[in-house]
């Protein structure tokens, strides 16, 4: 299998703040020193793009000592935390912007959709803009003529292809962009975080087409998405980029395993600082899993009770509060929000206790969600790397349970079995 | 094993000054044209009187001219009659340049959006510029046209006239086409850094044309001021626009100070621009994403 993209001690690096009266200097400077042989002086070695940090020089690493290799017919997931680098590999991938040091080769041509819709303009119709996206993304005019009915086709706006697309509802914008981006006809297509665009419907379709694509018309396929679910259906190889580096560089499941369990470092209770908070309402204070026996447990065994303790200060009077938890799964799906009914709270400290004794979810990390809100507004919304882990031991299940993720949920139906007479 | 490396693109940080990729630019001949037509387009749908505006413009500053520079000023016309086919000419000509110039400066800035998603060989938009420009241009020499015919007949002024040098009007136009497009280019090469060149542009655009024989004939220049201001009339006469201009007048109206040498000077330091222009931006296009 030859190779289509090769990627060779690929860095990129930006230029952090404002480019003002400073920079005519700098670029004396630097070009200076570039003409003597010597490095340039602005770019330090080891900063990593990590955007809790303020480093010290003002340049920033996006992308460091990238080396990988891409298979043609490949589909590569490429995941990792906002900030990673995926959008800046792109980009470069893409030609917009070049690369600091480093090379990429290619072979076959590079398509590229980074955004949908690109160059649009609102005052010609539907049809003309389909000419200029098309021509924009690469395409010759002859070969959009060709595929022209099986854009308007798959984009379901037929009807209004003569009419100014600043008419258009968002929905069929995003339609009309994605119909023509569909329908690029290169070796290695490059698509990123687009698919999240129109209704369930159209995702679907989307998605169905990038099936299509990448398996059937064996093209090279470059992915970037948040939604796990998609990119495990459509990849069979995946890139996780963590600051800029590559931490995984292979199948996707791998790829998927290792992002998801970052950071599982067996926390049980999180505690939340009480002095940031002072002014709210109310807010949670402190969440532990445990047991029913009040233990701290960070992977809660298959079939064992569990609950959620939450702890929570009001600082004023309320009246009809709810208190929420949600649980949300590794592939982003949510799995059941909980909620007690509107209560009224007077001020003080507080524990809602949300217990399962009898749903028994399959292994794996769960999210979790606390919320706290009045009358339908939210008090505080609680989102911050807390979660639920239960493990691949059994417990107590009286063999109904044999495998630990086989499935959402592991509880078994009642069920009879009656001989017919 | 890897066999044979035959790759159809390598990217690196430095890229030769030289490299400006034609064959990449001709595949993309179908997106220039329809970023043409587009702003043509979008144009004539956004405005009322629509290309009626292509009209208005040099009209109404035809006749502030004749009043303020010929009726006024009492500017000397180079020898015909009906000043305001002077200035018309002039000002047809001077219009297609400055418009080159100004629109080329702000084409990064304008579609950075565009520019930071796709790729495409960045030259295709100022050249899709420098055309469009073009189809302007051409509406208002007909209008140019249509006012020699108005004053050669209807008025009977018969001090200007057709000659030879006529034909060299696609020069003309060629070299206009090349020096705007490409001092456009150095200058949006420069204010993807340095903002403010944006404002200097449209002032310097201004000045430019004083300092160009638009409004007054060289011949005048050289006689009021020959003598004791030599260097005024140098200055003129160095500007690579006087000779188009110059060559312009004398091919329409046969009047005009006209020289090949002055001519092969000023197509010499076109291409010069051209080329400083082609390698500023090339320079800066791979860059530019990250500064602007």
């Amino acid at each position: 299998m030859s190779v289509a993209i090769k990627v060779e001690n690929l860095s990129k690096a930006y230029q952090l703040g404002e480019f003002g009266t400073g920079t005519v200097s700098r670029d004396i400077e630097r070009w200076f020193a570039r003409v003597r042989g010597k490095d340039d002086p602005f770019l330090k070695i080891g900063e990593t793009n990590d955007r809790a940090v303020k480093g010290g020089s003002d340049v920033v690493w996006s992308l460091k000592d990238i080396n990988l290799e891409i298979k043609q017919g490949d589909a590569v997931g490429i995941i990792g935390r906002n900030g990673a680098g995926k959008s800046t590999f792109l980009k470069i991938l893409s030609r917009v912007t070049a690369p600091t040091t480093g090379s990429v080769k290619a072979r076959g041509r590079i398509a590229s959709l980074l955004e949908v819709g690109t160059g649009f303009h609102p005052e010609l119709t539907g049809k003309e803009n389909i000419y200029l996206n098309g021509a924009i993304l690469g395409m010759r005019k002859k070969e959009i003529d060709r595929k022209m009915d099986q854009i308007v086709d798959f984009s379901g706006v037929e009807r209004y292809l003569d009419t100014p697309v600043k008419r258009y509802s968002s929905g069929m914008y995003v339609r009309l962009a994605f119909a023509v981006a569909a329908h690029l006809d290169s070796e290695i297509l490059i698509v990123d975080e687009v698919l999240a665009v129109g209704d369930a419907e159209f995702q679907a379709k989307c998605l169905g087409k990038m099936k299509d694509v990448s398996s059937t018309q064996g093209r090279t396929v470059l992915f970037v998405s948040h939604n796990m679910a998609a990119i495990q259906k459509l990849c069979n190889s995946g890139l996780l980029l963590n600051k800029g580096q590559i931490v995984v560089d292979g199948p996707i499941r791998k790829a998927l395993d290792v992002y998801m369990n970052d950071g599982g470092r067996g926390s049980a209770e999180y505690l939340f600082d009480a002095d940031k908070l002072q002014s709210d309402l109310a807010f949670v204070t402190r969440v532990r899993v445990e047991d029913l026996e009040g233990r701290l447990l960070s992977e809660i065994p298959i079939g064992r009770p569990w609950r959620v303790r939450m702890s929570i200060r009001v600082n004023e009077a309320i009246r009809g509060m709810v208190v929420g938890l949600g649980m949300i799964n590794n592939l982003e799906v949510p799995v059941r929000t909980s909620w007690n009914l509107p209560r009224d709270f007077q001020p003080g400290n507080y524990t809602v206790t949300f217990e399962e004794q009898h749903v028994v979810f399959s292994s794996g990390r769960y999210r979790l969600l606390a919320g706290l809100s009045v009358k339908g507004q939210s008090i505080q919304y609680l989102d911050d790397n807390m979660f639920v882990s239960f493990s691949d031991v059994i417990e107590n299940m009286n063999g109904s349970v044999v495998k630990s993720d086989n499935g959402v949920i592991l509880n078994q139906m009642k069920m009879f079995v009656e001989e017919d007479i | 094993m890897e066999g044979s490396e035959s790759w159809d693109l390598i990217l690196t940080p430095q890229r030769s000054f030289f490299d400006i990729n034609l064959k990449d630019i001709w595949r993309y001949r179908d997106l220039l044209w329809l970023f043409v037509r587009r702003d043509f387009v979008s144009f004539y749908k956004q405005t009322i009187l629509g290309p009626l505006w292509f009209f208005i413009q040099p009209l109404f500053t035809t006749v502030i001219y004749t009043f303020v520079f010929g009726g006024l000023a009492s500017i000397p016309t180079d020898g015909i009659k009906s000043p305001a086919v002077f200035y018309m000419a002039g000002i047809t000509l001077w219009n297609y340049f400055a418009d080159c110039i100004t629109k080329t400066s702000t084409v990064f800035k304008d579609n950075t959006n565009i520019f930071g998603k796709v790729y495409f060989p960045r030259i295709v938009m100022p050249l899709s510029l420098i055309v469009s420009n073009l189809i302007r241009f051409g509406v208002q020499m007909l209008l140019f046209l249509v006012t020699m015919g108005f004053f050669y007949w209807i008025r009977g002024d018969h001090s200007f006239y057709f000659t030879a040098y006529v034909l060299l009007f696609p020069l003309v136009v060629l070299l206009m086409a090349l020096q705007g497009l490409g001092l456009g280019m150095i200058v949006s090469a420069m204010t993807t850094r340095y903002r403010d060149l944006a404002f200097l542009v449209l002032f310097g655009v201004q000045l430019l044309m004083y300092a160009t024989t638009v409004i007054y004939p060289l011949s005048s220049i050289i006689q009021k001021f020959g003598g004791k201001h030599v260097w005024l009339v140098r200055t003129i006469e160095y500007n690579p626009m006087t000779a188009v201009i110059e060559t312009f007048r004398i091919g329409f109206l046969g009047h005009g100070t006209f020289s090949w040498g002055m001519l092969a000077y000023s197509t010499t330091v076109t291409f010069i621009i051209l080329i400083l222009g082609v390698l500023t931006f090339n320079k800066v296009e791979r860059s530019f994403v990250d500064t602007i």
